[in-house]
Order: C-alpha cells, then sequence, then structure tokens
C-alpha cells in the first residue's frame, strides 16, 4: 500500500487517516481512565509522605511508569541521605 | 433471558437511530419479542424513523416519573407484531433520566421482551451514560472517517469502566457494525478500509453497511429499512448483522458498489 502511494504522484489519503487516528489514540489511550490517575496520585502522595520525614533533593528522585497491557509498574528511585552523617 | 443492547457511537449522525430501526425491525421479524428505547431526551427521533411519531402519548420520562404505566407507553408496530417503541421525551432534559428509574424500567421491560434496544443520543453525557449503563452488549456504529473512529474509541472505553457489567468487573460484549461503507472509495485507498477500522479498535466486526440512498428513502417514510426495502443491499447488510447478534457464525462480507472488470469491459463494449 505505502509503496504504491509513494510510487504514484496521487498520495492515497486512507493511510494517512491511519497513521495519524493510531498516534492519537495510542496517546488518548494511556491518559485515560483510572489507570494513569492511579499512578500519578500514588506517585504524588508516596512522594509527600516521604517529604514529612526526609528533606530531599528533587534531583535524587527517579521515576518511572511502565504501561503495559496486562499491568503497569511505578518505580520509585529514592536516594536517602545519611541522616547520622556530621562534618567532622 | 432477556437481552439488553445498547447502540451508541459518541459522535452523532453516524446512523444510530437508523441502525436500532433496523436491527429492532429485523430481530422482530425473526419472531422475538423487541422493544425499541429512545435515550435521546429533548430531541427525540426514534418515533420518527419509526413512523411512530403521532402515536406518542405518554414517554419514557412519564413511566420513569410515575405519570403513567408501561403498557400505556409502549407503542405497538403496525407492521410487526413483535415491535415496540418507547419514545424519549420532547419537552423534559436529561436529568429525568436517573439510573434508578431507568433501571427500574429496564427491570420491567426484562419480563415481556426477548431484545431491549437502547438508542443512545450522541455524546457522553446522562443521556448516552444510562443508554449504555445496563447493557449486556453493546453495538458501536462507526463510520469509515476519522472523528468516528476516534469517538468509538473513546465510547470503546467508557463501555468498559462505567457501566454496571463493568463495575461488576464484567466485559461487555461489543460489536463494531460500519455504516455509510463505500466499497469503491476504500479500495482507492481514500477512505479507511475494514481493515484499517478493525485493526485501530479491535472489537470483532457484526456487520458492514454499504452507503446507500435506500437508507434515506427508509427513513423519508417512517420505515425501518429491513421492512421497506428488505432486498436492498444495506437491509440485507442489516438482516445477516442481526442473525450474527443472534449467535449464527456468518463471514462478514464487504458489500461492493464497485463494478468487476469484466462487468465494465461488457459496459463499454455495449456502449
Amino acid at each position: 500500500m505505502s509503496f504504491f502511494s509513494n510510487f504514484f504522484a496521487k498520495k492515497n489519503t486512507a493511510p494517512v487517516a491511519k497513521d495519524r487516528l493510531q498516534i492519537l489514540l495510542a496517546h488518548e489511550r494511556s491518559s485515560r481512565t483510572g489507570n494513569s490517575d492511579l499512578l500519578q496520585k500514588l506517585q504524588k502522595e508516596i512522594m509527600e509522605v516521604i517529604q514529612k520525614h526526609i528533606s530531599i533533593d528533587q534531583e535524587k528522585i527517579h521515576v518511572k511508569v511502565d504501561r503495559g497491557n496486562d499491568f503497569s509498574t511505578l518505580e520509585i528511585d529514592i536516594e536517602v541521605p545519611q541522616q547520622n552523617q556530621s562534618n567532622t | 433471558m432477556a437481552k439488553v443492547i445498547v447502540v451508541t457511537s459518541g459522535k452523532g449522525g453516524v446512523g444510530k437511530t437508523t441502525s436500532t430501526a433496523a436491527i429492532g425491525a429485523a430481530l422482530a421479524q425473526t419472531g422475538q419479542n423487541v422493544v425499541v428505547i429512545d435515550f435521546d431526551v429533548g430531541l427525540r427521533n426514534l418515533d420518527l424513523v419509526m413512523g411512530a411519531e403521532r402515536r406518542v402519548v405518554f414517554d419514557f420520562v412519564n413511566v420513569i416519573q410515575g405519570e403513567a404505566a408501561l403498557s400505556q407507553a409502549l407503542i405497538k408496530d403496525k407492521r410487526v407484531e413483535t415491535l415496540y417503541i418507547l419514545a424519549a421525551s420532547q419537552t423534559r432534559d436529561k436529568d429525568a433520566l436517573t439510573e434508578e428509574g431507568v433501571g427500574k424500567v429496564i427491570a420491567e421491560l426484562k419480563e415481556k421482551f426477548d431484545w431491549i434496544i437502547c438508542d443512545s443520543p450522541a455524546g457522553i453525557e446522562r443521556g448516552a451514560k444510562m443508554a449504555m449503563h445496563f447493557a449486556d452488549e453493546a453495538i458501536i456504529i462507526t463510520n469509515p472517517e476519522v472523528s468516528s473512529v476516534r469517538d468509538s474509541d473513546r465510547i470503546i472505553g467508557i463501555l468498559d469502566s462505567t457501566t454496571d457489567k463493568a463495575q461488576r468487573g464484567e466485559k461487555i460484549p461489543k460489536h463494531l457494525l460500519i455504516t455509510r461503507y463505500a466499497a469503491s472509495r476504500a479500495s482507492r485507498g481514500d477512505m479507511l478500509n475494514t481493515d484499517d477500522i478493525l485493526e485501530i479498535l479491535s472489537i470483532p466486526l457484526i456487520g458492514i453497511i454499504p452507503e446507500s440512498e435506500d437508507v434515506l428513502k427508509a427513513s423519508n417514510l417512517g420505515s425501518p429499512i429491513t421492512l421497506s426495502a428488505p432486498n436492498s443491499p444495506a437491509a440485507r447488510a442489516y438482516s445477516e448483522a442481526v442473525k450474527r447478534l443472534q449467535g449464527e457464525k456468518i463471514e462478514v462480507t464487504v458489500p461492493t458498489d464497485k463494478k468487476g472488470f469484466f462487468d465494465w469491459l461488457i459496459g463499454r463494449n455495449k456502449s
């Protein structure tokens, strides 16, 4: 299909429609409904709890969200500063 | 065991009401007891497409609010013995459709009918949400056009998350009905083809209704196309979709309005 539409000067429009839809819907599906909201909420609240007890440099936090079809994972990597470090 | 089917699309003007009428009539012709319900409060049209616009005395909202009995509001079709319509209210607003009220009416209809077909309004507001809320299965009407496909995808998401069945952790079976399909334009590559749409939406196909003048003629007459022009390609496609809805395994064929090479050759030689 794409070979032929490239081959001829006159481009067909249906493949363009399909590509645009697939890109758009992939984006809309991932930002839709509970799943993504839940992960964002979790991330926010977990961060708040940690901030309550230790002050953390924002640079030292790595958040990774992996969205899969069956399950998603939320990884939060935090470098906790050593509390008992003395400057002697 | 009564089945509640919602006919929905998200986008307006894709053929929900036409399809509800055609499918409802074809189901009733098989001897099953069928009721079609209009959920489009304030903009009712199923009565008009079914040719029952002058016979509406009481409507869905009257029944919900206890102003009329269900038996008073059900309009019996004049052509098919087992077909009934429950019209929407033209004067109230959509807030009249409460979950409790709609649930009660659906439960009462389930005692009398084999099929309850809910014609959803466009959009994703209360009327559309209520039309799909109690559905056992859904028919998603999609045109081969970008905005319709996008809205269908959104509706599929809503069906899977907010309906009664979804909230109980069950999956609603979904059927894709492609309407206004022009096979010749699709094969030229200037209209999304069936495979494109199936690949994007990934729900099973229940039928392809060709773009056809007969559909407009049927609504002009106030008759479901499956009754007024049963032999037209569009009506045949609806009848086949109904058979699939009833569980028959028939291969979905793409209705073609394109002449074959030999037809074209013969046609040219004739002139």
